[in-house]
């Protein structure tokens, strides 16, 4: 915890609290509108709710607060960035671990509050946790990946002290709670709008936030527009800059780099990888173009096929993709590469890292040839409809390659609803493509989700005992404990040389602002409009 | 309508020889139903011979050439692979003419077909296939074909399949209403008094007579048609890459409009335009040739 | 007037059976698309508990008959369900929805009708002539292109290359704010409540869509009004008239066009109910929120409920605008009245 950023927030507190400050006319403040536009719709103003898209949880993001959140580092060019290795204050004030090693007690800023002026009390806490975990849904298994599992855990000991019990000490817990899943909602406003059928408020809260968080929902038109009108009295940090922030819905991906290059908005958020290449450099507009950690985009051959059982054939396709060629068509140069490593075993535990492939056909024809597959075979190659946009052109060259080494493949592209249902749950695609990215920052936690067998993202069938033992024995452990890096060293080079998933790149988060500033990265890669500058 | 038809005879070889002296007439009368007819001929020549005519492979990329503007090695450009465009937007064609033929075709076989039935025999089949067609006409048709496509899956026959059932309507109101006219007539009593079947009767000597209204709604369709697997390619609905389908470069195009690479959606949006606008002209000037009081 | 009432309640009833089938036939198609929606919407990190909590939420853990039958109940009561993808009643959000399709439609129609009336016309009246051919293919140019294609093209030109045209953001602009609700128009809400500035933002916002939904219709109604024209040009009434030595011009523009508008409205009814499902597309270009970019991203989520409440809504719609068609003609024409 960095105790100049939590002195600093303090301070706002406080200076945001006193009675004169609060008085004043919002026109006298710094006004200013940001206009941002997305392509994706928000569905809900609920991140707990069942459905809930992932769009929707900027919401909790601006309108909520958590007891902890992590810090903000500025990157070369000057932008900023979240910082991992940093948890701070959000509506928590200090925690300290129990000398057991059992618990974590959290100590509440004394001043806390909603935005409709009441308190922030260990019983709003306690009482989202157990709605974070109850309800179901992927609330429920992102609080499970810290650990969190049943409301048992969450004990208020007074008015602003919440005490977590832990089932394991878990180097996951503590970022777990800076996710956005953790919220704290008004628990008061809430069971007053509870029905003995929605004992948690899940309709009030999904059209009504009831948060403590640095932005308000001014009006919500679902698919068109939200707007946002900043909590002059945040207590959580300091009051954000810019009054009034309008996200609007613009699904054509033409359109909105319209709008952005004749000035007609002044965010455009989650821009193609082309329009992100172009625009660098333009006067007057700034192109963050960040790699988002932890994760990677992959070609999956899938285990239970006959022909990819072997690692050989595995290897052959590794060899046969185009990388340069796939990262210049789909992703515009935007990312980091993740092939060409120079070594088959990883000198650090940096996650993602290059994996040691490069193109080279007769090395994969070769391969094949020794797998007995030298006449090659035919498969379908799967994409997802929604994410056409750079799995399409790199299927295409793959397709192209994998037909040089005898690989004849036809493109199956798969609408969304069926995607997540063929790819992740009934596993059931022999090659396709892949896109995981883990939000905490570990590569045992890429790991868990993506190369234990029977895990949601592990759609290759990959099963490996040695995998599975290192996995669940470095997934909770500190990350200083000397025995983590040989572990994780040891788990990328088998993935390296098994190859169940073939690297291609780690991709971008791709976000345009201009006439403005104080856009920070986030690993949740949703808008955070808190540090907006105008 | 249907009733400001006269109960015509049925074609014999002298009329159809009058029907070819006529269309001779038309098409030299009107310039525009001439541009039609050489535009649609172009279009056929250039279906059958394509792959004859591409100086590259329409399938090769090459990732050192893409977004190439329009020059002398690559007509119209290239596109974000590095595929040649001039390539891709000629072998289309045939994809494209085969879709619409294909959809048209069926639709109006099986609504030929149901609209017959209905109209000879009346009763129960008439009842079922009105309400067959009607529940498919209250439904917003591009919407049906978006549902069908997508619950079956986006092949080209599925597409095929989808685009004939939202045209089938048309034709099974115009059989029926044809038919219906003619089947207490003097000719089809003289047949059935002769000792033809009813079977004959309707495929022989009814079902000729319904063609020519018939006629100018295909032509109409295949243009229509077209532009409905358009439509479904730019919501992702259409034909599986990397084929090259005319709708599915123009939406794919569309995206690159604004970076200026406007080529990639100018070319095969400008085929599709001649296409279904030879198409649309064809009808017109099938009307006049066939039902020349139409034109008055 | 019994026997017209008596023939509006036939028409009504004769529409009930093509609206059953409307019901069954989207159920059918909804369960057909491929996916399973519990599996999307239990979102990225699902277990499979939670994924079967969602279908039970969901009742999709039922049998397809008993599905059916539970859907049959609400909507006979009158609700449409939950849109999964937006989170909404589908009943508010199609009402909320319907106002913003009809006002781009109508626009788009009033637009075309300005256009392709007079053409029709004047193609009729100098038949044969170069002008008949240029209007011709005037229209049917178009009517040939994929209306996608024609939307981003005037984005480009206007908006983005000229500038002319406001941002492309659907209904207003930020700087206004929508009106208070009576019609659902914004343009004529805003004129109710006197507020002429909203009301030209909102019909700035409206000029691009609605020119190219209206280059897509230019065709038929041109076509229809050309050929009533001619008909009604030809027709005896015409021919005592210039016997009686009245003028070229009060013939054609009074006593012809009048009689050849029913044919007109006939097809402008028809033009009507395809345009508002052709628009779909539109909508999608121009971030309009109407009813057809919902139903698009409904499908491709197989949002089942959001599918079925728009396939309804659409089919009601049609049967009454038919049935509207109908009595009105009715009205006009004394002779379909017996009409079987």
């Amino acid at each position: 915890m960095e105790r100049r950023d939590f002195l600093k927030s303090t301070l706002a507190v406080s200076a945001a609290t006193l009675p004169f400050l609060r008085s004043l006319p919002a026109s006298a403040a710094p006004s200013g509108t940001i206009v941002v536009a997305m392509g994706q719709t928000i569905n809900s103003l609920d991140l707990h709710r069942k459905g809930t898209n992932r769009p929707s949880y900027q919401v909790a993001v601006n309108v909520y607060d958590r007891l902890v959140s992590f810090g903000t580092k500025t990157t070369e060019d000057g932008g900023l960035y979240y910082d991992y290795s940093v948890i701070k204050p959000e509506v928590a004030e200090s925690w300290d671990v129990t000398p057991d090693g059992k618990a974590i007690i959290f100590k509440l800023k004394p001043h806390g509050l909603f935005h409709d002026g009441s308190p922030i009390t260990a019983h709003d806490v306690k009482w989202s946790f157990d709605r974070a975990v109850t309800l179901g849904g992927f609330p429920a298994v992102q609080m499970k990946a810290g650990s969190l599992e049943s409301p048992d855990q969450f004990e208020v000991v007074d008015d602003l002290t919440f005490k977590v019990n832990l089932i394991r000490p878990s180097k996951l817990t503590l970022p777990d709670l800076a996710v956005p899943v953790p919220m704290i909602i008004n628990s008061k406003v809430a069971k007053s709008k509870a029905t003995t059928d929605d004992p948690w408020a899940t309709e009030y809260l999904h059209t009504t936030p009831a948060g403590s968080g640095a932005y308000k929902v001014e009006r919500w038109d679902p698919g068109q527009q939200l707007v946002y009108s900043a909590n002059e009295n945040w207590t959580s940090g300091p009051p954000p800059a810019v009054k009034r922030v309008i996200v609007r819905e613009v699904p054509s991906p033409a359109t909105r780099r319209a709008l952005f290059e004749r000035g007609d908005i002044q965010v455009n958020f989650d821009m193609p990888n082309k329009d992100s290449k172009e625009l660098s450099g333009v006067e007057g507009l700034r192109i963050d173009s960040s790699a988002i950690e932890n994760s990677i985009y992959c070609l999956n051959p899938n285990l239970a096929f006959e022909p990819f059982k072997d690692k050989r054939v595995r290897q052959a396709i590794a060899m046969a993709v185009p990388y340069e060629d796939v990262f210049q068509a789909a992703a515009y140069g935007r990312g980091i590469p993740m092939w060409g490593g120079s070594s088959a075993t990883p000198s650090d535990i940096a996650w993602p890292q290059p994996f040691p492939y490069s193109t080279d056909l007769d090395k994969a024809r070769a391969l094949l040839a020794e797998a007995g597959y030298a006449d090659g075979f035919d498969v379908p190659l799967s994409i997802a409809l929604d994410q056409s946009d750079w799995m399409e052109p790199t299927a295409l060259l793959i397709q192209e390659n994998l037909n040089k080494i005898g690989i004849r493949t036809t493109i199956e592209k798969i609408p969304g609803a069926n995607w997540r249902t063929a790819s992740l749950v009934e596993k059931r695609l022999p090659l396709h493509l892949e896109t995981f990215g883990g939000w905490l920052n570990y590569p045992c936690y890429y790991f868990f989700w993506a190369y234990q067998d029977g895990h949601l993202f592990n759609s290759s069938n990959y099963r490996n005992e040695e995998i599975e033992t290192l996995t669940n024995e470095t997934l909770h452990m500190e990350v200083d404990h000397p025995d983590y890096a040989p572990k994780i060293k040891r788990m990328i080079e088998i993935v390296w040389d098994e190859v169940p998933r073939i690297a291609l790149f780690q991709p971008a988060l791709n976000v345009g602002t201009r006439d403005m500033g104080g856009y920070e990265y986030w690993f949740h890669r949703q808008l955070d409009a808190r540090k907006f500058k105008a | 309508m249907a009733d400001r038809q006269s109960v015509a005879p049925p074609i014999a070889p002298a009329r159809t020889r009058r029907l070819l002296g006529h269309a001779v007439y038309v098409i030299g009368d009107n310039p525009i139903t001439a541009i039609a007819f050489a535009l649609f001929a172009l279009i056929i020549g250039v279906a059958v011979f394509g792959p004859l005519l591409i100086p590259f492979d329409p399938l090769e990329t090459n990732a050192s050439r893409a977004l190439m503007p329009p020059s002398l090695d690559n007509w119209f450009g290239t596109d974000n692979l590095g595929r040649d465009l001039f390539s891709r937007v000629i072998i289309a064609t045939r994809l494209d003419l085969m879709i619409s033929v294909a959809a048209v075709a069926l639709a109006f076989v099986v609504g030929a077909a149901m609209g017959s039935a209905a109209g000879y025999w009346g009763g129960w089949i008439d009842i079922v296939t009105g309400r067959l067609i009607d529940t498919i006409m209250a439904f917003p048709l591009f919407v049906l074909a978006m549902g069908i496509v997508a619950a079956l899956g986006n092949t080209v026959e599925n597409i095929i399949y989808a685009t004939a059932i939202i045209n089938l309507p048309f034709y099974a109101r115009v059989a029926r209403a044809e038919v219906r006219i003619r089947r207490d007539s003097g000719f089809v009593q003289a047949a059935r008094l002769s000792g033809n079947s009813d079977l004959r009767i309707l495929a022989l000597h009814i079902f000729p007579n319904t063609l020519p209204p018939m006629m100018v709604q295909i032509s109409l369709n295949m243009g229509w048609a077209i532009l409905n697997a358009a439509g479904l390619s730019f919501i992702g609905l259409g034909v599986r890459p990397p084929t090259p389908e005319w709708g599915i470069m123009v939406a794919e195009g569309a995206n690159f409009v604004v970076s200026g690479e406007w080529w990639l959606a100018f070319f095969p949006g400008l085929a599709l335009m001649i296409t279904v606008f030879a198409f649309n002209l064809l009808g017109d000037g099938l009307r006049d040739i066939v039902d020349p009081r139409q034109r008055t | 007037m019994g026997q017209r009432t008596r023939l509006v309640l036939s028409r009504m009833l004769q529409a009930l059976p093509a609206l059953a089938g409307v019901v069954i036939v989207s159920f059918a198609l909804t369960r057909m698309l491929p996916g399973d929606p519990a599996v999307y919407f239990a979102g990225p990190a699902a277990t499979e508990q939670s994924i079967a909590q969602i279908r039970v939420a969901m009742g999709l853990d039922l049998s397809l008959p008993m599905q059916f039958l539970h859907y049959a109940r609400d909507l006979l009561m009158g609700d449409l369900g939950n849109s999964l993808s937006t989170g909404q009643p589908v009943l508010e959000e199609l009402a909320r929805r319907l106002p913003a399709s009809l006002e781009l439609t109508l626009t788009a129609l009033l637009l075309s009708c300005a256009i392709a009336l007079p053409l029709g016309v004047t193609a009729a009246v100098h038949q044969g002539s170069w002008i008949d051919h240029a209007c011709r293919a005037l229209v049917t140019a178009g009517v040939s292109l994929p209306t996608f294609f024609t939307g981003i093209a005037l984005i480009y030109v206007f908006y983005y290359l000229l500038g002319w045209a406001p941002a492309p953001l659907g209904r207003l602009d930020f700087v206004y704010l929508s009106p208070p609700d009576v019609t659902g128009f914004y343009v004529v809400d805003a004129l109710m409540a006197g507020d002429f500035e909203t009301a030209g933002g909102a019909m700035r916002q409206l000029i691009l869509p609605a020119s190219t939904l209206a280059l897509f219709t230019l065709a038929p109604i041109a076509r229809m009004a050309r050929a009533a024209m001619l008909e009604a040009l030809s027709s005896d009434y015409i021919r005592t008239a210039k016997a009686a030595g009245l003028s070229q011009r009060k013939i054609v523009y009074f006593y012809a066009f009048q009689n050849a508008m029913l044919p007109v409205i006939t097809t402008l009814g028809m033009v009507f109910s395809f345009t508002l499902g052709a628009n779909v597309l539109v909508e999608k270009v121009f971030s309009w929120p109407g009813i057809g970019s919902y139903a698009v991203e409904a499908l491709v989520v197989s949002d089942y409920a959001a599918v079925q409440g728009f396939v309804l809504a659409m089919a009601i719609l049609f049967v009454a605008l038919n049935l509207v068609i109908d009595i009105v003609y009715t009205l006009v024409d004394p002779r379909t009245r017996s009409t079987t």
